[in-house]
This record gives C-alpha cells, sequence and structure tokens, in this order.
C-alpha cells in the first residue's frame, strides 16, 4: 500500500472496476462531492488507512487496487452513519460492504483476520440458531492463531452469566440454516460461479 | 390561395441533418404553393428581404417558413410578411430545427419529417383568415408585493418615474431580511444605514400606498387591467391614528410574546414595534399573547394609548385596488436547521442560524450590539462556523447553492474580530463560491487579515463536553477527522422560497419551480418577466440572491413596467376564443371550464342567452374549445378546421 505521490489519472483508471462497484451497490459513485460528511462521521476513520471520503474519491478515479487491499473495507462495521448523514444520498456503507463482496470474489482479501470473524461468527449462527459465544471465540483464536487472546476474560464472563459452557438452542434451528442454504443458493445463482462460503453479505445478523 | 414556403438552411444547424434543397423542391408539389426556395439565413435581413421580393413578385398570400422555434423568430417573421402587405395571421412556422435537425442525426428520416411538418403548416395556412388585434387601455398604476429591498427599490423607481405604485407587505413593517442584518458585505456598510433612508422614502412619498401588514386576497383582469383585493390583517391598532410612541409596548404586561424580529432570541410584549427604525412605525398587537384578546382582564396599552389608537374589536377588511402591472418581490425564508439532528439545531441553545447571529451582532438586537451565547449570556471564545446548512444537500430536499452563504459566514467572522479581538473563528465549508465584485477578496481578507480558520469539510456532529460544544469534523485536504471545541456554532442556513409563495403564484398564475421559487420567462433573455403577462419578478422570490442581485432586479422590473407604462394602449391578442352565436346553444359549459373568467352571458333581444368572450382576459388556452358540444366556439388561429387539416395531411 505504498502512496505514490504522482499518479497518473488515464493510465491507472480501471473504469471497469468503477461499473463493477456501481453495479454491486446500487449506488451512483460520481454523485459524492467530497464534502468529507462520511470521514466526519465515522467512528473509525482513526483506524482506517484511507478514510473513507477517499475511498470514495478512489472509486471516481477507479484505483482498483488500492481500493480492494485497503485495510479500511474491513474496519468498517457497517453501522451506516456515512449513509445517514449523507447529503448526496449515496449509501456508503453498501459501497463498503460491496468491496467487501468484491475482496471475496477475487480472493483478495487483505484482512484475513476479519474475515474469518465473519465466517465463524455466521457459521455459529447456522449451527446453533443464535451465536454460541463459548465455542465461537476459541474456534476464530485457533483460525487466526492466536489461541490466548481474551482468554482471561472467560472467568470474569462466566461469573457474571455472560458466556456458558451449552449453547442456548432457539426452536427450529433447521430453518435458520435453511436461510443460509436459501442465500447461497440465490447468491451462487446470481453470480453464475462458486464462491467461498458462507457469505457474510445478506446472513450478517 | 398562393402559397410560398421559404426553407432555412440555419447554417449547418438543420442543413447538416436535412436536406433542405430537397425540403423546397418538393414543396413545391404541395396544394396552393406556387413558390419555394431555400436560404441560409432566412432570419437575417437579406433572408426577409427575399420573403418580401418573393410576396410582391409572385403574389403571394400566404407565407410558410421552415426553420426554428416559433418561440424564436415568429415575431421577425410576422412583421416581414406585415411590411410587405400581407396580414400577419397569414404566416405559418415549420419548426424544423428544435424538431427535427438537432434531435435526429438520420438525414433522409429527418428530410421526410421535414416534409411532413411543412406540409401540414401549408395545409393549415389555407385555412388561415386575416386576424386583427384591439387596443385595450392601460391603467398606470403598479402593485408592489413584497417590502423588501428588492421590492422597495422597484416602488422607488416607479414613483421617481411619476406613476402611483401600490405597495403590499405581509409583515407589520417593511425592510424585509434585510432590515435585521446588522452588517452587508463585501462593504461592511451598516445595513439598516444605507437601507432605512429608502424606506423612509417609501413612507413619504405621496405616489406610494403603504399596505403594511397585508396580504393579497385574490387578483383578477389581465395585463394594463388588474383588480386586487387585499386583505388588511387586523391589528387592532388605529394606524391611522397611532404616533407610534411607543407607550403601549413599554407598559404592556404580556412579556413572553414571541420575537419574531429578533429570530427567537429575546422576547417581546403582546402589543410591539419591532423595531426603532420600523417603517411604518405603529404598533401592532399579537392576538395570540395579548391577553385582553385572550380573555384575561387587562386592556392596559388601551388605557395608557395617548390618542386612543387601541381597537380590540378590529377585524380583518378587504381593500380593493386597481392597477395595470404587478411585481413580484416577496423575497425568501430560511432553512429550518432542525432538519439536521446531528448539529442538535433546536436542541442545543448556542447551535445558532446565520439570521440569529445577525440579530446578535445588531446594536438594536437583543443583546445590544455586545456578542453573548444565547445559553448563559458569556461572551463566547471559540466560534465555529459551518456552511451548506441546507444547501447543496440533496438529502434535505436543497440540492441548489443558496449563493449568499459563504459571503455572509466571512462577514459574521470579519465582525466577530472587530467584536472580540481575542476570538477565534472556524469555517468549516466545502467549497467558497464568491464570484462577485470584490467578493473573493473579502473573503481572502477573513483569512489572511482577520485569521479566521477555514477547514474544508463538512460537520458530523456537534456534542456538548462541559459548557462548550465539540464539534467532529473532517479535513478533506488533509484526510483527517478534525474537533473544534466551541462556545458558539453558528450555522449558515441555506435559502428557501418564501412560505406561501405556491399559493401567491396560483392567484397571480405565474409558475414556480419544484422548490417554490417563480419561474422567470426565459433564463438568460427575460430574467424579470413571467410568463403571465403584466407580472414582473425581483429579487429572491426567483431564486436565492444577495442584495445587489435584488435591488438590480427591483429596478430592472420597475424598468419593464415603465416601458409598458409609457403606452395609453396595449394592443390585444387576436388568437382569443371566439363564439359563433348561430350555433351556440347556451349550455354555459364554456364559462364553466374557463380558468381565467373570460367567458359570460350575453342576452340577445327577446332574452335568448348567448356565451360571450371577453376579448381581453381571454388567454387563448382553447379549453373552451375542446369542450363546446355544438363545436361554436372556436379558438381563434388554432380553430378545429385548421388542426383537422394538419392532421388529415399527417396521416394522409
Amino acid at each position: 500500500m505504498e502512496r505514490n505521490n504522482i499518479l497518473s489519472v488515464q493510465q491507472s483508471r480501471d473504469s471497469d472496476f468503477i461499473r463493477e462497484v456501481e453495479e454491486a451497490s446500487g449506488q451512483n459513485v460520481s454523485k459524492c462531492y467530497q464534502c468529507g460528511n462520511c470521514m466526519a462521521s465515522c467512528v473509525y476513520t482513526f483506524a482506517y488507512d484511507y478514510p473513507v471520503t477517499q475511498i470514495m474519491r478512489l472509486i471516481q478515479l477507479g484505483q482498483r487496487d488500492t481500493v480492494l487491499s485497503s485495510r479500511s473495507i474491513w474496519l468498517c462495521a457497517n453501522c451506516q452513519a456515512c449513509t445517514t448523514r449523507c447529503p448526496n444520498n449515496i449509501d456508503v456503507a453498501q459501497v463498503m460492504e460491496a468491496l467487501r463482496i468484491m475482496t471475496r470474489q477475487a480472493d483478495t482479501v487483505s484482512q484475513p483476520d476479519i474475515q474469518a470473524f465473519y465466517d465463524e461468527f455466521l457459521r455459529s449462527v447456522k449451527t446453533f440458531g443464535r451465536v454460541f459465544e463459548t465455542g465461537l471465540l476459541p474456534v476464530y483464536n485457533m483460525r487466526v492463531k492466536k489461541p490466548f487472546t481474551d482468554f482471561d476474560l472467560a472467568p470474569r464472563l462466566l461469573k457474571k452469566g455472560k458466556i456458558t459452557f451449552f449453547p442456548a438452542l432457539v426452536k427450529n434451528r433447521k430453518k435458520i440454516a435453511e436461510i443460509f442454504e436459501v442465500t447461497k443458493r440465490e447468491c451462487f445463482s446470481k453470480a453464475g460461479k462458486a464462491r467461498p462460503e458462507p457469505l457474510s453479505s445478506k446472513t450478517d445478523t | 390561395m398562393r402559397i410560398g414556403v421559404f426553407v432555412c438552411s440555419c447554417g449547418t444547424n438543420i442543413a447538416g441533418t436535412v436536406d433542405t434543397k430537397r425540403v423546397a423542391s418538393e414543396a413545391l408539389s404541395f396544394a396552393d404553393v406556387v413558390y419555394a426556395t431555400n436560404y441560409m439565413y432566412t432570419c437575417s435581413e437579406p433572408g426577409q428581404q427575399e420573403i418580401q421580393k418573393a410576396i410582391t413578385e409572385h403574389g403571394l398570400q400566404g407565407v410558410v417558413v421552415a426553420a426554428c422555434s416559433p418561440r424564436m423568430h415568429e415575431p421577425t417573421f410576422r412583421r416581414a410578411v406585415e411590411k410587405a402587405g400581407l396580414n400577419r395571421y397569414m404566416f405559418e412556422m415549420a419548426n424544423i430545427r428544435e424538431h427535427v435537425s438537432w434531435i435526429g442525426t438520420d438525414k433522409e428520416a429527418n428530410t421526410r419529417k421535414a416534409l411532413d411538418l411543412v406540409r401540414m403548416a401549408v395545409a393549415k395556412l389555407r385555412f388561415n383568415a386575416p386576424l386583427f388585434s384591439s387596443k385595450a387601455p392601460v391603467n398606470k398604476r403598479l402593485l408592489v408585493i413584497g417590502g423588501g429591498v428588492a421590492g422597495i427599490q422597484a416602488a422607488l423607481d416607479c414613483a421617481e418615474g411619476g406613476m402611483d405604485v401600490v405597495m403590499v407587505e405581509r409583515k407589520q413593517y417593511i425592510g424585509g431580511k434585510m432590515a435585521k442584518l446588522d452588517k452587508t458585505f463585501p462593504t461592511i456598510d451598516c445595513s439598516s444605514c444605507i437601507l432605512g433612508p429608502k424606506m423612509v422614502d417609501v413612507s413619504q412619498n405621496e405616489k406610494i400606498t403603504l399596505y403594511a401588514a397585508s396580504q393579497i386576497e385574490s387578483i383578477n383582469g389581465y395585463i394594463g387591467n388588474f383588480t386586487v383585493d387585499i386583505r388588511k390583517k387586523a391589528t387592532y391598532v388605529n394606524w391611522d391614528a397611532c404616533t407610534g410612541c411607543g407607550a403601549c409596548v413599554e407598559k404592556c404586561p404580556s412579556k413572553k410574546a414571541e420575537d419574531y424580529f429578533n429570530e427567537g432570541l429575546g422576547q417581546a410584549r403582546a402589543i410591539n414595534i419591532p423595531f426603532p427604525q420600523a417603517i411604518p412605525k405603529k404598533a401592532a398587537i399579537d392576538a395570540q399573547f395579548c391577553r385582553q384578546l385572550n380573555g384575561k382582564k387587562c386592556g392596559v396599552c388601551a388605557k395608557i394609548c395617548p390618542v386612543k389608537a387601541i381597537d380590540f374589536e378590529m377585524k380583518d377588511t378587504i381593500v380593493t385596488e386597481k392597477v395595470g402591472a404587478i411585481i413580484v418581490a416577496t423575497g425568501y425564508d430560511l432553512f429550518d436547521y432542525s432538519v439536521y439532528g446531528e448539529y442538535g439545531g433546536g436542541r442545543y441553545p448556542d447551535v445558532i442560524s446565520g439570521i440569529q447571529y445577525e440579530r446578535i451582532l445588531s446594536a438594536s438586537g437583543p443583546f445590544g450590539g455586545h456578542i453573548r451565547r444565547p445559553s448563559d449570556g458569556r461572551e463566547p471564545k471559540d466560534i465555529v462556523f459551518i456552511s451548506c446548512v441546507g444547501s447543496r444537500d440533496a438529502s434535505v430536499g436543497r440540492p441548489y447553492c443558496s449563493g449568499i452563504c459563504c459571503m455572509y459566514i466571512a462577514k459574521q467572522a470579519i465582525l466577530t474580530k472587530d467584536h472580540m479581538p481575542e476570538s477565534n473563528s472556524y469555517v468549516f465549508y466545502m467549497d467558497i463560491r464568491s464570484p462577485g465584485k470584490n467578493y473573493d477578496e473579502f473573503v481572502r481578507r477573513a483569512q489572511e487579515e482577520y485569521g479566521v480558520q477555514y477547514i474544508r469539510g463538512r460537520v458530523g456532529k456537534i456534542y456538548q463536553r462541559g459548557d462548550r460544544m465539540v464539534v467532529q469534523g473532517a479535513d478533506t485536504l488533509l484526510g483527517v477527522q478534525v474537533e473544534v471545541e466551541a462556545d458558539l456554532v453558528v450555522l449558515a442556513t441555506g435559502v428557501e422560497s418564501s412560505s406561501g409563495a405556491g399559493e401567491l403564484a396560483e392567484k397571480l398564475r405565474i409558475s414556480y419551480d419544484q422548490y417554490g421559487f417563480y419561474m422567470e420567462s426565459h433564463p438568460k433573455l427575460r430574467p424579470v418577466e413571467t410568463n403571465t403577462a403584466g407580472v414582473y419578478l425581483a429579487g429572491a422570490c426567483q431564486g436565492p440572491k444577495d442584495i445587489p442581485s435584488s435591488v438590480a432586479q427591483g429596478s430592472a422590473a420597475a424598468s419593464k413596467v415603465q416601458s409598458l407604462f409609457a403606452h395609453d394602449t396595449i394592443e390585444t391578442n387576436p388568437q382569443v376564443a371566439l363564439v359563433n352565436e348561430r350555433n351556440c346553444i347556451a349550455c354555459g359549459k364554456c364559462i364553466q371550464v374557463c380558468p381565467f373568467g373570460a367567458i359570460q352571458w350575453k342576452e340577445l333581444r327577446g332574452g335568448i342567452k348567448k356565451a360571450e368572450v371577453l376579448q381581453t382576459v381571454c388567454q387563448g388556452c382553447g379549453v373552451c374549445n375542446a369542450t363546446c358540444p355544438p363545436k361554436a366556439i372556436q379558438l381563434q388561429h388554432a380553430t378545429d378546421n385548421q388542426i383537422l387539416a394538419e392532421v388529415n395531411e399527417l396521416c394522409a
């Protein structure tokens, strides 16, 4: 993610990228006039490599690699403050979401740890009908090879009843698992090709 | 009939995609066409002479020009044929530019369509008859609606020219928004010092009749002859007697009335004179807050008034004025900033609008010209200005630029530094729009000489921290989030159309855009006319405007009125409806449908009733023509026969 201070506007412009983002998000990115309200409202601006205003600008300039390899799109918590405040009615959070899906499809996710969390979270929901934290966290920790992260919190959480040893099963778990299957089928038929599962996009709780 | 056809090439505008030569040569085969030719620029002087020469040489009785839109050059060609001895209505125009050459690229198809349009024009012309206009007298009195700076300028200009002017103002004082301003950009002139003399002129000029606290009830008539009903609202004070001494205001016990003039920052008395220089300087009672009018025992003002002007029984009255022209100068309103929840507008007392800050800065304002926070009266140290609040924001339905905010923020920031040299001002902006004379220099001065910090970015939210506020925004030039601690936040609220603009437009029969601003007749070439003859626009009712532009438009509208009033009579348009009394069955449908009230009953001998069109009132819309069951009423120059001839030709 080296920042080059000279950008060849014509040669670096990937028009297909702009079109793909617009199609996937359903937003017209040329409506953005760079007022900065999304950046001003975003709670994660402090941690982003490119603030969201600049992500929008990079899309307008067709900078595929810079956008798709950025940390920002994976740190986005989808809180939608940007969408709420945008004076041009751009659903900025939806643009960020579309970018995450694009990196998954291209298998170029820059933040595999965050992707792993999405995956494990949804797997937990699919299996138990709701999140089972005591199962989710150790599995996630193993996947990202940080087995003892937050381990010290477990006794206190157990004592307060925030986590339990056994999952709280919901009625009709199968129905919930079915939602995943249906969504996956629909996404496959739309895309016409296989994708890594599960898809975080439509089933995010 | 001997008809001549002239096909214009309009340089390459038409000839580029239409075979104009072929159109001319094939037109020769149409019925009654005895002469047809093609010319490079038919509207040019030699082009018009060509037409006139052909009329005499070939004995033409009617002329068709196939060229641009009739809105452009129909008057030109009508004059040309009239000079050659034809009646101006023995002329038809086929629009083969806007309707053909500019919209299609297929030359063969375009040529066929152009031929169709010419054939239709010829077919219609064969049914044309000479029409003659009559003359109607012009009532040389002017109505000005709105007493802001644009209306004042228009009224004074016309009064100067010797015309009688009637001015109607909704509020109890004239001066409009400008009267509320402290100073004006870019000269830092005292607003009331430059407006005050003009307001006094209005009240003292014998030619001007001022109706303040009045509204337009209804408008009837047409250019040169309007009849206007004006509703004088009950002020509960007899203004003929009131001397404006202010004794009643001092003694009024109801002290918590809404202070409209100070934008809610202070509190007014129920009986009030809004500001010291008010014109007319008369007291009026706010019925909402008056004790006596709300069934309580009071009547203090009536007891104290030395001239016994108080009248609690006063009712609205309607007066009727007859005028020949109307200038609409109803101004604007400001955006309601409470829509922006993230700015805390309406919840935080120290988040205020630009016009409220203007009142704070003003020596006649709620704090006597000392800058204080509304919440605790403390002098603020850090002041944040936020631009584009209700401007350039599609999400709140205001995608347009208000045009004045960049400048008034710069002015207020400069004044803030003048009042409090130790203070710091910060401006959040998206772009700086300063295209007027000396405007950009003024904004630069704010930054260079007065040290105002400009930050390029919008503000995401404002929250309270202690007794201060934190303004969280972006600096898009750096690509970082920024925070500014502020004692006072001023929102540069944008311009929106005046409340009630739509209802007034319907009374005036003028059109307005989706935001409620009145539509000019042509955005470039007829900026102060409306599409209703005799009604003109001035000031921000037509779109956001600063003071110089409003004044310029006021004078421009006044000059339009003066050129209208330079004539004793006006020619009426003969393209109006006409009743064939032999066919009229007196069903009265036309009277019902006419949107202009232009048709009335007429009694013939023996009490036979027939419909009759008032030629001067009829606007030629043709609704009666379409409604009339026996087709007795016909719109001249667009009769059924003429239209059917065109349709037949198209379907042939």
